[in-house]
């Protein structure tokens, strides 16, 4: 009896792992090393578009791994290269130490994709980095806010956490501004994507009375803050206001505030990889190459700027991040 | 009487550090710009008359901190160590906030109400596990609350499941802000409610015994029928109320809560706070003003560093070299000096007045 | 100076807010003489030592030390070792996880390199020398605290010290151990060491000194050769008035206290300290434990108190079945306790001489009837009054207060209870003889008063003194019960060595 059973589990298994045998053959195995949602509303974004789009009706049998720590995502893309995934795509904690692992995967056959963030290595070691551009976005708002042709620009700059890829791009932009004497600067100030100090930072410069038409605050809730302190003084901003306000990252939320004049403007930080990958691995799989690539390999994201004046609704359902507004 | 008059003076000298540092704070500002400290009524954007200055800027954005000082002062009385985890429990409390007024439709008071003893009631039971861990296995505290310090923005974030929630309502607008017809910040009305409440539980109850007690020495205080574990516990669950408070501000201020930054960093500073009030950081005697002015000059401190525009990258330099001078006015070589010093101008006056006499 | 003399102290003062803690003091120390420094609390002993050692500076007068010409200042410890003056405190100050030749040497390494073998071998040689029964490399917390403290000897002396000064080192200490110091003592002295020997203990300074220094209220009283001073002089003279014979102290009759009623009664009593026992007071009845140190003594009456968990026994009070788990338990049954270490369980040092006294009062009120703050200075007033504790002000923390009037303290905060059941465990250890007597007066009025007054001392005499019933322990287990003609001292003494009491 003991014996029977014995044989029927040992049947049982084997016919529950012949649909994966066969079904590698038609299915393309992917490996998603991601930091976690937790991280960000943008990364919230970018996981739940991975999510998406690799998923078992377009074709895909995809592994997420998710971890803020680069040793973590190391050993979980080496698990993934001895589970035999067809592709690789990484965000990476850090910008080094993948090399090993990504010579690992390259002997196995494997296709590395990078996407939103960059890792120090030989390009050779994968097939393309679909990446954001920072100082582009940067220089997306800027140009909008010189468009709009103010008499005098006296900005307020509320900065993220210093050092930040965000922050870096996003800065150099307007410091080019104001070393030009185009824009002055009434205050630059790092409020280390903390709301809360953003508004701190406006009041203080609400109490001093110096005067600015502009703030130019390098995320959307940093802007949010900033707001907040110029509603308790009194003083108007959005569009055809005393102040023009100005956001990044195109929250749902931020998205609202443009489209009912509140704030003028949101630069989007694209958190939407996932297609464009697919489409260069559907490229691979029918047996051709990437085209277009240059030496670096990296492809950038095509982001937008929102205006105020000219947002629509299906502007902010398309590209807006998180959940929407709840008017209480 | 002479005596006991000079004993009631020095049951005060530990408030010279921070009565100190907001004299230096408040004289540098006014020489840097005589009308840094005007206070002016304008009417805000929902047309309500509101107060408007940096006093006003310094004293609503300590609220969080003051609360979080006080029960800070508390823990470490009791406990002689830190619980480094608050501001990871004021954005849990936060997010609790949130999602209960998230949770049903409009929000009415009622809801409002409900948010926050919510959020109370999960901040204590978060401070309860804190407390058991120091009270019941005698973790250091730092430990103990390392473990909520690493899990509890991420606890936050799975409450309410996005990054960034936001809730808009005239009356979150009110508890964060302004009530409308009131011009004083809602905060600083809620700290001066705490504050009454702390006065009225130390004058009302002995607790404020019990904590010296057990925190000078917990074998003598329990041989004197007081439970010692129960007073570490109380105290670490009267912190999560004040977490929760904080986090409610936090989260009313802007009607959104980021789960990574609300009130980040904010336990260095409550820490810091308790030690520049002149409170033994290995626990014993405390006087709560002593943390809550100590509170206000961390504050001080950063709206004068905002108002002189100091460039991003320095204000941590700036901050830093500020509160080294603080803490080595504070520490006991000084003191000791300081205290050599008096006596000996004491006694000089003394035998002059003697001369005189004679 | 005179070849003999190692150190001379000259006119010291020392001046504290309100207090003249020293006023031109004398001390002269010679080579080779064990040098008892005498006084009751708050005379001055302890300031002198610390003006000696640069703990506090000197307000006035001159301080030299063999070999050097002029007239020293010192400033710290660290200076005084350099001038060849070691110091060994009440509290051992090593570091128990270290191993005995690491406590030697730890921090006097030249250029932070160790060479470990010749540390131990230097160790070993010491100790030998020394005859101290500890091997080098044994973690010091696994010595004996008398080996612990003549360890910290070694280290002291090991530093060419010329003058030692030896803190109360045998409070803590049984009788072999004394000898075993005093034995060290004298090796010392042997070999040229001034020792200056600050105690409470009268036998011990004629067993072991050559001379004695009197203190009193900070002046010097005089100074003395130990043969040429009856004992019952030096006591008249460290407490200024001619000594009332203590044995005179009226103990009421046994007889009469077997009749009365019994107030307190444990039946196979327990905890995870002590091994069941039985045990009883009576109404007004001062009874005591004896035994060595640790034959169990204090642990039974932590059991009464349920300040160890207790694990089990029967317990009635005036009568009435009742369950003591907890301190708080036995307080609310009128049960008070005055602990055998007053540091660590009795005192809440930073706290105010007022709050010490009104602390356990107030337990007992709750946490939600706080008592007022003019109530508590009356209590405070009203005790330090009728116990006459020195102290500046009520406001004055305990912790500044000397030992003796820590105590009172702590006994005023347990008779501002009024307890019907006062257990007292070492309420004379460190206390000068004055307030030896008057507590022990104390005791005897409470129990006229109805008071039960459980008293423990590790001095059988004063035990004898005062109490009707002796409860006798040896390794944990009562073995005899004393009372009437059977107090004597042989009898106890034979009781606690087992097998004598019943055969005289």
């Amino acid at each position: 009896m003991k014996k029977l059973i014995a044989v029927a589990l040992v049947i049982v298994m084997c016919l529950s792992l012949m649909p994966a045998a066969f079904a590698a053959d038609d299915v393309i195995k992917v490996g998603v090393v991601n930091n976690p949602p937790s991280e960000s509303g943008y990364r919230e974004a970018n996981v739940n578009d991975f999510i998406n789009v690799f998923t078992k009706e377009n074709g895909y049998d995809a592994s997420f791994f998710y971890s803020i720590k680069n040793d973590e995502q190391l050993s979980a893309a080496r698990q993934f290269i001895t589970d035999g995934v067809d592709y690789l795509l990484i965000s990476a904690a850090e910008t080094t130490g993948w090399d090993a692992v990504l010579k690992d995967a390259q002997e196995a056959g494997i296709g590395v994709f990078l996407f939103d963030r960059m890792i120090d290595c030989d390009p050779a070691l994968f097939e393309a980095a679909v990446v954001s551009d920072m100082a582009k976005e940067g220089e997306t708002a800027v140009g909008w806010l010189l468009d709009q042709k103010l008499d005098t620009y006296n900005v307020i700059h509320i900065q993220g956490a210093m050092g930040s890829d965000a922050q870096l791009g996003r800065t150099g932009a307007l410091d080019e501004q104001f070393a030009s004497g185009k824009m002055t600067k009434v205050v630059q100030q790092t409020a280390t994507w903390d709301e809360a100090e953003a508004k701190k930072i406006v009041e203080s410069v609400i109490n001093s009375g110096d005067a600015f038409n502009v703030i130019y605050a390098e995320n959307d809730g940093m802007a949010k803050g900033a707001v907040a302190a110029l509603d308790e003084a009194g003083i108007t901003h959005g569009v055809d206001k005393d102040v023009i306000v100005m956001g990044f990252d195109c929250n749902k939320w931020a998205l609202r505030e443009l489209q009912a004049g509140n704030w003028n403007y949101d630069g989007q930080c694209s958190p939407f990889q996932a297609q464009v990958i697919s489409d260069m691995i559907h490229v691979l799989e029918a047996g051709g190459t990437i085209e277009g690539l240059n030496e670096s390999k990296q492809v950038i994201s095509v982001e937008k700027g929102f205006d105020a004046r000219t947002i629509t609704e299906e502007d902010i359902l398309t590209y807006g991040l998180g959940e929407d507004v709840t008017v209480g | 009487m002479n005596k006991n008059k000079r004993g009631g003076l020095s049951r005060y000298s530990q408030l010279l550090v921070p009565l100190i540092a907001i004299l230096v704070l408040v004289i540098f500002n006014l020489i840097r710009d005589p009308s840094f400290f005007s206070v002016g009524l304008t009417a805000n954007n929902n047309g309500d008359p509101v107060l408007q200055g940096n006093l006003i800027s310094i004293l609503n954005g300590a609220s969080e901190l003051v609360i979080l000082s006080m029960g800070m002062t508390l823990v470490t009385a009791a406990c002689g160590g830190q619980d480094i985890s608050v501001g990871a429990l004021a954005a849990i409390a936060g997010s609790v906030f949130v999602k209960v007024l998230k949770s049903g439709g409009s929000i009415s008071p009622l809801l409002v109400l409900g948010g926050f003893l919510m959020c109370c009631a999960v901040a204590m039971v978060f401070g309860a596990f804190n407390g058991s861990l120091v009270a019941f296995f005698n973790i250091q505290p730092m430990i103990a609350t390392l473990i909520l310090f690493t899990c509890g923005r991420s606890i936050a974030y799975w409450i309410n499941g996005g990054a960034t929630p936001t809730v808009a309502s005239p009356i979150i607008n009110a508890i964060g802000s302004f009530i409308p017809g009131v011009p004083i910040p809602t905060p600083i009305l809620i700290v001066l409610l705490m504050g009454g409440l702390f006065a009225l539980l130390f004058r009302f109850t002995t607790l404020g015994l019990y904590i010296q007690s057990v925190g000078i020495n917990q074998s003598a205080a329990r041989l004197n029928g007081i439970n010692a574990v129960g007073i570490k516990l109380l105290s670490f669950v009267i912190l999560g109320v004040c977490c929760a408070v904080a986090g409610m501000i936090g989260v009313s201020r802007l009607g959104l809560i980021n789960h990574e930054t609300l009130l980040i960093n904010i336990e260095m500073d409550a820490i810091l706070a308790v030690a520049i009030g002149g409170n033994n950081l290995g626990g014993g005697k405390f006087k709560m003003i002593g943390s809550v002015l100590g509170a206000y000059a961390i504050q001080a401190l950063t709206i004068t560093l905002y108002a002189m525009k100091v460039p991003s990258t320095d204000v941590k330099a700036y901050k830093a070299v500020v509160i080294v001078l603080l803490v080595v006015m504070g520490s006991p070589v000084v003191k000791e000096a300081a205290d050599r010093v008096t006596k000996r101008i004491r006694a000089a006056r003394r035998s002059g007045t003697e001369k005189e006499a004679a | 100076m005179k070849e003999d003399i190692v150190l001379t102290m000259r006119g010291i003062c020392k001046i504290f807010p309100g207090v003249m803690a020293l006023n031109d003091v004398d001390f002269t120390l010679r080579k080779g003489e064990i040098h008892a420094l005498m006084g009751e609390n708050g005379a001055g002993k302890s300031t002198l030592i610390k003006v000696l050692t640069g703990v506090y500076p000197k307000d006035a007068g001159e301080i030299r030390v063999d070999g050097v010409e002029e007239a020293i200042t010192i400033r710290s410890p660290q200076e005084a070792q350099n001038y060849g003056i070691s110091t060994v405190y009440q509290e051992i100050s090593l570091c128990p996880n270290l191993t005995v030749a690491e406590n030697m040497f730890i921090g006097r390494t030249k250029g932070g390199t160790v060479n470990w073998k010749a540390m131990e071998k230097r160790a070993g040689e010491l100790l030998d020398s020394l005859g101290i029964p500890a091997r080098p490399r044994q973690q010091l917390s696994n010595c004996s605290l008398a080996v612990q403290q003549m360890v910290a000897i070694a280290r002291a002396v090991d530093t060419d010290c010329k003058v030692l000064i030896l803190d109360e080192p045998t409070s803590s200490l049984d009788d072999k151990e004394v000898e075993m110091l005093f034995r060290l003592m004298r090796d010392l002295k042997a070999r040229g060491v001034g020792i200056i020997f600050v105690t409470h203990f009268l036998e011990q300074v004629y067993e072991v000194s050559d001379r004695i220094t009197v203190l009193r209220n900070g002046e010097l009283v005089g100074e003395f050769e130990v043969e040429k001073l009856p004992q019952v002089q030096l006591v008249a003279m460290m407490i200024g008035r001619e000594l009332e014979n203590l044995s005179v102290i009226k103990k009421e009759n046994p007889s009469a206290a077997a009749k009365k009623e019994v107030r307190y009664e444990a039946k196979q009593l327990s905890s995870t300290e002590s091994r069941p026992f039985d045990f009883y007071i009576g109404k007004g009845e001062v009874n005591g434990f004896t035994g060595l140190l640790g034959s169990g003594r204090s642990e039974s009456v932590r059991a009464i108190f349920g300040a160890d968990p207790v694990t089990g026994g029967e317990v009635t009070m005036e009568g009435k079945k009742v369950r003591i788990t907890k301190p708080l338990d036995a307080m609310k049954n009128g049960i008070g306790y005055l602990p055998e270490d007053r540091k660590r369980d009795g005192i809440i040092a930073d706290l105010s001489v007022r709050d010490n006294i009104i602390l356990a009062l107030q337990v007992l009120r709750g946490m939600g009837h706080p008592i007022s703050r003019a109530k508590a200075e009356a209590f405070a007033d009203e005790y330090i009054k009728a116990l006459v504790i020195k102290t500046a002000s009520t406001e004055t923390p305990i912790g500044s207060l000397s030992g003796g009037n820590q105590q009172k303290v702590i006994l005023a905060r347990w008779l501002l209870t009024h307890p019907k059941y006062l257990i007292l465990d070492e309420p004379t250890r460190g206390i000068d003889v004055g307030t030896k007597t008057e507590i022990q007066k104390l005791v005897l009025k409470l129990a006229e008063e109805g008071m039960s007054v459980t008293f423990i001392s590790s001095e059988i005499e004063e035990m004898l003194r005062t109490c009707s019933r002796l409860i006798v322990m040896r390794d944990r287990n009562i073995v005899g019960e004393l009372t009437g003609d059977e107090l004597t001292q042989s009898h106890v003494m034979h009781t606690i060595a087992g097998g004598g009491g019943e055969s005289e």
